[in-house]
């Protein structure tokens, strides 16, 4: 029996399979799920951003009909802080001081602390007794900049942090540095601010905890892009109990861009009031306005930059020095962002021979900062692409030429930065910038721009190249002994190839829009040579798939893709050897090529995988000691991470009279290896792109300086809607990945790494008639306006 | 400060685009009491006992069960909720249930047939219109109102027909493909992604 190999699909631009019960209303996410007998739970916030408590009544939301249980911090004692799980700087970060507890105890750090929780019968008797709880404060001294809170006299938010330093990290050589920069003929400098953020998942954040007391076990649903990492720090840290006695899982997730990742006060207390209570599920899920006011926040950095260099345009310093805004609390992984994933790509695609970094990490009265979208790597590629276009400003060069003349050459690679990086795996920088300039057409908008100049138009012309770190790992570099991240981050995948012929994939990788199960049965299916209808992808559940450190960083394909290909080749190999055995051939003589086995020479006499592992299920007649079916796992760990590269460019129009940036086009160029589905890939892209033009225009997170978040609500923070955003123009290189088989090196963050710097680069050419260098973000007409007319 | 945050969008509310409803939280509170009303949900009659201040959008998720209509927000920007009434878009988190009594409510889940898809449901897939999913059953419900006036929108007017809607995963790009690919197909046009 031979059947037609199956078409391949790896590469193609298949629609999603997530999809159908998406479009018609039949996802399930956290709050969509309704468990018998659940309660459900607010928090009583605090309306001061630093403040003693020094009294908790809850006597009022206790006598309200349908309210269960008030809580407070101090009943939640017998259970510990969230732990950090990444210690940078050397360790120098205990991983459980001066985080997050359930409740706060004695001390609240900033507006939005999580104070007290009210249970009850329904969410708006819920909400109505929150508003009982009556609590009396004693405001503190607040401060919510991180260069300010570094300042002598400024308030201290934990008395085990002088000058509320978290950490003080470097890299890079400051001898060699300082020489450059003494020995050099330029040197441009500028302050420059990478707004916070706040990553807006379409979803908030939310949680059901659920506790069995015959069995003693607990389970959590929640929304979290990282659920086995969630059962290992609860059950590990947080209570204390042997990790099989949770079970975690991530329904449907709304989106995450990062503040999913982590490690919430919720996913605490709602296990633990289950517990108290009996039993009975919690469920806690945030509005809009607590996930701004709680939920993880992203950038928020304050750099000093200095760039040295020739006239004739090369680069020969760079200098840094940073204060990154962590927030009132340490966050699960807000260590490692503004160190590894910032400091350490801070040279981007330049050759630079003498670079250094410096970073403060900084306790301040507001939310927590972690990983968004990027995460370090957009507040670097900022940086450095800024400076670039200052440099070139200065010395009289073209843009595109001052990057040219310092481009990494594809010969120099694997490269070392020198920043205590990894080297660079593959690249080829110059073809997507010229690829970029030729879909912008770059020399005919120089041409135009002068002719709207003299007719009193401001047009600009910005560009970004960038590269990036994805498929974070391998664990012995990111671990506790080099990077500080408290665990490993390989990933893990098990193939099975069941009676019927169909694929059953389990991952430790998990979707929240990326399209995981789309592309991984994608993979899957070509390396088995089997109908791609015929793969599942399982996911999300910490019962049944193995262990994995979580989707974010643009790591699942490179990492838990990968994981799954290598199963999948374990898988053909075990197929070639029963088939040997079905066909009485030597183990040697036979290949498996799409599909099927057969001796060398002779297709026409085959096994296809389905009648092997059939033969292999059934075991009636299997080689000695093989053992029945097609069943393998893989726990792979990367030898390096990956690196996208590409260039954008944008193309603005600013008017005059109003300060308005039109934001005309966008071109994106980029080079993210294999291509697994383009269509998903340019998705990714676009999503991208728009986060980091939002940064670039329109988005603030603002805290007054009482530490009251101004921009609390969707009324006041920008998310920007259709209209305000452009198509996009993608195009694309293709440079293989040598970390791993397929070649891929991820795009989920790429966009946002490239953008904000293409779209201010613009603004600021267009704005270079009226002498201006440099511009924060996000360029608001009121902020260009002023800048024009010298306000 | 506590009232800012309350799920219910308490203060300034819009139903129906022009209806503007004032209403103050502890006053409803304190003369809550059940009403009962008659709504037409997906072509179904169902009657529920409802306090007033119940939203729309609770008694569709809560009472009716129907939570392919979704809340991203407590200020009704995001417009993950729309849904519509008496043939109307409306962002359900904007309307009482009780200002429902006696209309006839089509949610996402009530978009096409059993079994079928609307166009506007197929063009969010063959046009990768969607990635997590939140804002869609919004933005479909959204665009298929925006379709009924303009059969053949621009792009641009696509655009704008949508600003009641945000969308994070995709940066609108394939949304406005996806609402083309529907608008050519209810012409009964040939359409491809």
């Amino acid at each position: 029996m031979t059947a037609e190999a199956p078409t391949k699909v790896v590469g193609k631009a298949l629609k999603r399979r997530e999809d159908p019960q998406l479009i018609s209303g039949q996802g399930s996410f956290i709050d969509d799920i309704k468990l018998a007998g659940m309660l459900h739970a607010v928090v009583v916030r605090s309306p001061y951003a630093h403040a003693r408590i020094k009294s908790i009544n809850t006597a009022r939301a206790l006598a309200r009909s349908g309210v269960v249980a008030v809580f407070t911090g101090e009943d939640m004692m017998d259970i510990n802080p969230l732990p950090c799980a990444w210690q940078a700087a050397a360790g120098r970060i205990q991983n459980n001081l001066n985080t997050p507890r359930a409740l706060a105890v004695g001390e609240v750090h900033f507006a939005g602390d999580a104070v007290a929780l009210v249970v009850a019968e329904d969410r708006y008797i819920a909400r109505d007794a929150a508003d009982l709880v009556d609590v009396e404060y004693e405001p503190l001294g607040v401060v919510v900049d991180a260069r300010k809170a570094t300042e002598p006299g400024a308030p201290q938010l934990h008395e085990n942090a002088p000058n509320n330093i978290v950490f003080e990290w470097e890299c890079g050589d400051a001898a060699r540095t300082d020489a450059a920069f003494s020995t050099a003929d330029v040197v441009v400098g500028e302050e420059i601010i990478n707004q916070r953020l706040l990553p807006t998942p379409m979803e908030t954040r939310g949680a059901i905890g659920r506790y069995e007391p015959s069995t003693g076990e607990y389970t959590l649903w929640t929304t979290s892009q990282a659920p086995h990492v969630m059962r290992l720090l609860l059950t590990a840290f947080v209570f204390g109990i042997p990790e099989p006695k949770l079970r975690v899982i991530s329904p449907n997730v709304g989106g995450g861009f990062g503040q999913k990742i982590f490690c919430y006060n919720d996913m605490a207390f709602t296990l633990w009031a289950s517990k108290k209570l009996g039993g009975r599920p919690v469920k806690f899920v945030e509005d809009r306005s607590e996930n701004y006011k709680y939920s993880t926040a992203g950038r928020d950095h304050i750099t000093d930059v200095e760039i040295a260099g020739t006239r004739d345009g090369k680069i020969s310093g760079l200098r840094i020095k940073t204060h990154a805004n962590l927030g009132a609390y340490i966050s699960t992984i807000a260590p490692g962002i503004p160190t590894t994933l910032y400091g350490r790509i801070a040279t981007g695609v330049y050759k630079i021979p003498a670079a250094h970094c410096k970073v403060w990490g900084v306790y301040t009265n507001t939310a927590m900062v972690d990983a968004y979208r990027g995460a370090g790597r957009p507040e670097a590629s900022y940086l450095i692409e800024r400076m670039i276009d200052r440099f070139a400003a200065e010395i009289g060069m073209d843009p595109a030429e001052v990057r040219r003349r310092n481009f990494i050459q594809p010969e120099d690679f694997p490269y070392d930065n020198g920043m205590g990086l990894l080297p660079y795996d593959s690249g080829n920088y110059e073809p997507a910038l010229n690829k970029a300039l030729a879909m912008i057409g770059y020399d005919d908008f120089r041409k135009q721009q002068a002719e709207a100049r003299a007719k009193g138009r401001y047009l600009g012309i910005g560009l970004s190249s960038y590269v990036e770190i994805c498929g974070v790992a391998p664990s012995a570099w990111i671990g506790l002994p080099g990077e500080g991240w408290g665990a490993g981050l390989w990933e893990s995948a098990n193939v099975r190839v069941h009676l019927t012929g169909q694929v059953v994939v389990t991952t430790g990788s998990l979707p929240h829009g990326q399209g995981l199960e789309t592309t991984f049965a994608q993979l899957v299916a070509d390396e088995l040579g089997v109908p791609y209808e015929n793969v599942v992808v399982e996911h999300s559940d910490t019962a049944g798939t193995p262990f994995g450190y979580g989707t974010y960083g643009s790591r699942s394909a490179a990492v838990g893709g990968t994981a799954l290909v290598k199963s999948a080749m374990k898988i053909k190999e075990k197929a070639r050897r029963l088939a040997a055995h079905m066909l009485e051939a030597s183990v040697d003589d036979v290949v498996f090529e799409d599909g099927k086995a057969f001796v060398k020479g002779s297709p026409d006499n085959s096994k296809s995988i389905g009648e092997i592992a059939l033969q292999a299920s059934v075991a009636y007649s299997l080689p000695e000691g093989m053992e029945p079916f097609l069943d393998e796992t893989t726990y792979y760990d990367p030898p390096n991470c990956t690196f996208p590269f590409g260039t954008h460019i944008a193309i603005v129009e600013v008017d005059r009279d109003t300060g308005m940036v039109d934001l005309q086009r966008y071109v994106a160029v980029d080079d993210v290896g294999t291509v697994i589905n383009p269509l998903i890939v340019d998705g990714q892209l676009h999503g991208g792109i728009a986060q980091g033009v939002a940064q670039a225009l329109y988005e603030r997170a603002v805290y007054d300086d009482n530490g009251q978040l101004v921009s609390g609500t969707l009324m006041d923070y920008a998310v920007p809607v259709a209209s305000m955003l452009p198509s996009y123009e993608t195009g694309r290189t293709v440079t293989p990945s040598p970390v791993n088989p397929m070649g891929v090196k991820g795009a989920g963050e790429a966009g946002t790494i490239a953008s904000a710097q293409a779209v201010m680069n613009a603004v600021v050419d267009a704005l270079s008639p009226f002498g201006i260098k440099h511009l924060q973000m996000p360029a608001t007409s009121e902020r260009v306006w002023a800048a024009m007319h010298g306000k | 400060m506590a009232l800012l945050m309350h799920p219910a969008n308490n203060g300034v509310l819009q139903a129906e685009g022009h209806t503007l409803v004032r209403f103050c939280w502890q006053h409803i509170e304190e003369v809550s009491k059940v009403s009962t009303i008659t709504v037409t949900v997906n072509g179904k009659t169902y009657t529920n006992d409802v306090e007033p201040r119940t939203l729309l959008v609770h008694y569709l998720r809560e009472h009716l069960n129907l939570t392919g209509t979704h809340i991203g927000c407590d200020t009704s920007q995001c417009g993950a909720c729309v849904v519509h009434v008496n043939g109307q878009s409306v962002k359900s988190c904007t309307m009482l249930a009780v200002q429902a009594d006696g209309a006839s409510v089509t949610t996402i889940e009530g978009i096409a047939p059993a079994g079928e898809l609307h166009p506007l449901q197929e063009g969010f897939w063959e046009c990768h219109g969607l990635q997590c999913g939140y804002c869609t059953p919004g933005m479909i419900m959204a665009a298929a109102d925006l379709l009924q006036h303009n059969p053949s929108p621009s792009d641009d007017e696509i655009r704008h027909g949508l600003e009641g809607n945000l969308c994070r995963c995709t940066g609108y790009h394939n949304i406005v493909r996806a609402v083309q690919y529907a608008a050519a197909k209810m012409r009964g046009e040939e359409v491809s992604a």
